[in-house]
């Protein structure tokens, strides 16, 4: 056998990448491990417990049920003449999945330290097994929702499905892409300096009020019109009102206010996922 | 052969301290350098990784300027003390972590066995566990499933592969993890010490495996571990690392000698003062050498010579009773024999305060040729108290110059075994 040549070799390690190299090959490489990642945080997650998977109802169920009796009734804020917890329900799955995407993502390097400083494969994995997990997690909370639209259309409430509802998985995608960006912007950011993840608990919780789960959007337009780009140029609102308007026949969205979510999640998620790509080369050294 | 890892000036920098507010400041600094062009400010200033001396700077290089080619199924052994740089060359090439300057180029894919286990689910079956860690160690489903049964069978652990691996016992969870990762299809394997769990049994099977891994299926095997036998035994070729540099890469049995003899620091006689004196308020160790027979101190000995090592010791507290013990190892780290005072007189009587001097004979034509490490250690046999123990105290060579008085006799090839005596041997008609 010769001497390799130079351009023989089939990994080169040097200080510095190319940062417009996202290692999608490599990524599909592992897509059997990204498979059995979810596999694994399904299965240890009602691993030990006696209701198991109805606790993805649970949390969503009780949500719905304090939200309609203090926003809804308490303080009286109106919810597009749909049904309360029909309202709130919405609001809450579509949310959750989001908030979820990102609080987890956003801990990946921190959690999986040991596991990251022992092996390599592409650390793109676990952020996109997240997102794929939640995606069982979302789709058990969607049975609840559908579950609760059928009880409340027959009983011939103010819900009118349309067409439109056919963007779900557009939507979906979107909340994903989303979540999975800042969450991973975050996760770069938070290795070296922890800062961040104080900032990000609550955080979520106030973007939260700047998104349309409590109140349609049609409320704050009429209420606070100076103001309202705030809660209009938001990604997720835009996402939550078309849901609401696919399956409840109620909210307020454009295709271009869509296109715009669609546009800025796009600049985050490659924006998370070469920031991500630079910080795990060297991450465990800081970590 | 072909090169299969080339490494070129590699290099990397860790930074010391806490990271925290001060930090801030200086990557402000280091990003300003970089926007412009510059060299980081703070990697010129680090220095040689040293861990017992306090520098100025508070960036090491852990690696520093590593030049090395690795051939297509050589077994390397890296060998060298704490914090010489092993595991940071091993995590750089596993790519856990990126390299600060240099590079290295790798043809094949890399398995990494820096611990074993890795990414196991304590809640999920060994069967389930199997499948997670070998596609986080790279392998595809099929691949797995195709080698399902051999993995389970060279762990051992059959009858339990449908048990959650957290009611394992460590044993039968390292033999799980060691067993998915032997039988990776990667051209390069690399293994941190794995060995230092699970029993003889089952380390003796890791070796054979590995063996196979290296000379068998022709894949390059690097290999990490401070067991000087396993690592004589399995590799061929050795990597010296001594404060991040590269001070030797050579054949085994060389770097094992000069690791043993240069970088332990041991010699022929060896004097404790100051602070770090082994003992305690009873007796206290002044001074190990070696010697021959008119107890000159001497390094080399031939094959055939009368070896002798002097204990200097100081009682400090009249009335004990003690003796002195020595431990001897040779290169490869295989205790050659471990041997205390049960002969003299004077070891059963209490000493008055005072400097002692205790010799221990070794006769000509005992020794194997090759480096004899000697600890010592003072104690009392019934009952055992250790007063001190003092590890690879001093170092001496054994030669054989084939002298036909010696063991070997007119015999001039290769002469294995720890030790070589002269043994009677009758031979009579029947």
């Amino acid at each position: 056998m010769n001497e390799a040549l130079p351009d023989e070799w089939d990994i080169e390690l040097t200080p510095e990448n190319n940062i417009l190299d996202l290692k999608l090959r490599d990524l599909w490489h592992y897509r059997d491990l990204l498979v059995l990642l979810v596999r694994r945080d399904f299965v240890s997650f009602y691993k030990q417990t006696i209701l198991g998977p109805l606790w993805f109802f649970i949390q969503p169920l009780f949500t719905t049920i304090i939200y309609t009796f203090i926003f809804g009734n308490l303080a009286d804020i109106p919810v597009d003449h749909l049904p309360q917890p029909l309202f709130y329900l919405a609001g809450i799955t579509t949310w959750n999945y989001f908030s979820d995407c990102l609080t987890k993502t956003s801990t990946v390097f921190t959690t999986n330290a040991s596991l990251f400083g022992k092996v390599y494969f592409p650390r793109l994995i676990v952020p996109l097994s997240i997102v794929v997990s939640n995606l069982i997690r979302f789709g058990i909370q969607m049975v609840l929702f559908l579950l609760m639209m059928a009880f409340y259309a027959l009983k011939g409430a103010n819900v009118h499905p349309n067409l439109f509802w056919l963007l779900f998985p557009v939507l979906l995608l979107l909340m994903a892409m989303l979540g999975l960006g800042l969450g991973m912007i975050v996760s770069a950011l938070t290795t070296k300096y922890r800062d961040l993840s104080f900032l990000l608990a609550f955080g979520i919780q106030l973007m939260m009020y700047l998104t349309t789960v409590i109140y349609p959007l049609s409320y704050v337009k009429a209420k606070y019109p100076h103001y309202q780009w705030l809660v209009e140029y938001n990604p997720m609102t835009s996402i939550i009102e078309a849901f609401r308007f696919g399956f409840l026949g109620r909210g307020t969205f454009t295709m271009v206010s869509l296109a715009v979510t669609a546009t800025i999640t796009t600049v985050i998620l490659l924006a998370g996922i070469i920031i991500f790509n630079r910080v795990e080369r060297t991450f465990i050294d800081t970590v | 052969m072909p090169t299969v890892i080339k490494a070129e000036n590699l290099s990397k920098a860790y930074q010391l301290g806490e990271i925290g507010t001060g930090t801030i400041s200086r990557d402000l600094e280091r990003f300003w350098a970089r926007v412009r062009g510059k060299e980081d400010p703070f990697l010129k200033i680090g220095e040689e990784n040293d861990r017992s001396i306090k520098g100025k700077s508070d960036v090491v290089w852990s690696l520093k300027d590593l030049n090395f080619d690795i051939e297509q199924g050589d077994a390397v052994g890296i060998i060298g003390r704490n914090g010489a740089g092993k595991s940071t060359l091993l995590k750089i090439l596993s790519r856990v972590t990126a390299p600060t300057a240099g590079s290295v180029k790798v043809k094949g894919r890399i398995a990494s066995l820096l611990e074993v286990g890795t990414g196991f689910h304590p809640e999920l079956s060994g069967k389930e566990n199997i499948y997670l860690n070998g596609a986080i160690l790279g392998m595809r489903k099929a691949e797995i499933k195709r080698k399902f049964d051999e993995i389970v069978d060279f762990s051992g652990v059959g009858r339990y592969i449908d048990t959650p691996v957290k009611r394992y016992s460590s044993g039968m969870y390292v033999r799980l993890a060691f067993a998915v990762a032997a039988h990776l299809e990667s051209e390069i394997l690399i293994v941190d010490e794995v060995l230092a769990v699970g029993d003889a049994e089952f380390q003796k099977k890791c070796l054979g495996k590995m063996n196979d891994v290296s000379k068998g299926e022709g894949r390059t095997v690097l290999f990490v571990s401070h067991n000087m036998d396993a690592i004589m035994r399995l590799c061929s070729h050795a990597i010296l690392l001594k404060n991040g540099c590269l001070t030797g890469y050579s054949q085994t049995d060389k770097i094992i000698d000069h690791y043993l003899r240069a970088d332990f620091g041991t010699t022929a006689i060896r004097k404790w003062e100051g602070k770090h004196i082994p003992g305690d308020g009873t007796v206290r160790l002044l001074e190990v050498f070696v010697h021959d027979e008119s107890f000159k101190p001497e390094e080399n000995f031939e094959i055939t010579g009368k070896i002798g090592i002097t204990i200097k010791y100081e009682v400090l507290k009249s009335g004990c009773v003690f003796t002195h013990g020595m431990n001897l190892f040779n290169s490869q780290g295989v205790n050659i024999l471990n041997s205390h005072d049960v002969t003299s007189a004077s070891r059963k009587q209490p000493r008055k305060i005072g400097k002692y001097s205790s010799t221990m004979w070794i006769p000509g034509n005992f020794l194997s040729e090759g480096t004899v490490i000697a600890g010592v250690a003072i104690f009392n046999p019934e009952p055992f108290y250790l007063h001190f123990q003092e590890a690879d105290a001093i170092a001496f060579n054994v030669f054989d110059n084939l002298n036909p008085e010696s063991a070997r006799g007119n015999y001039v090839g290769g002469f294995p075994g720890i030790v070589r005596p002269i043994l009677q041997w009758n031979t009579s008609s029947i």
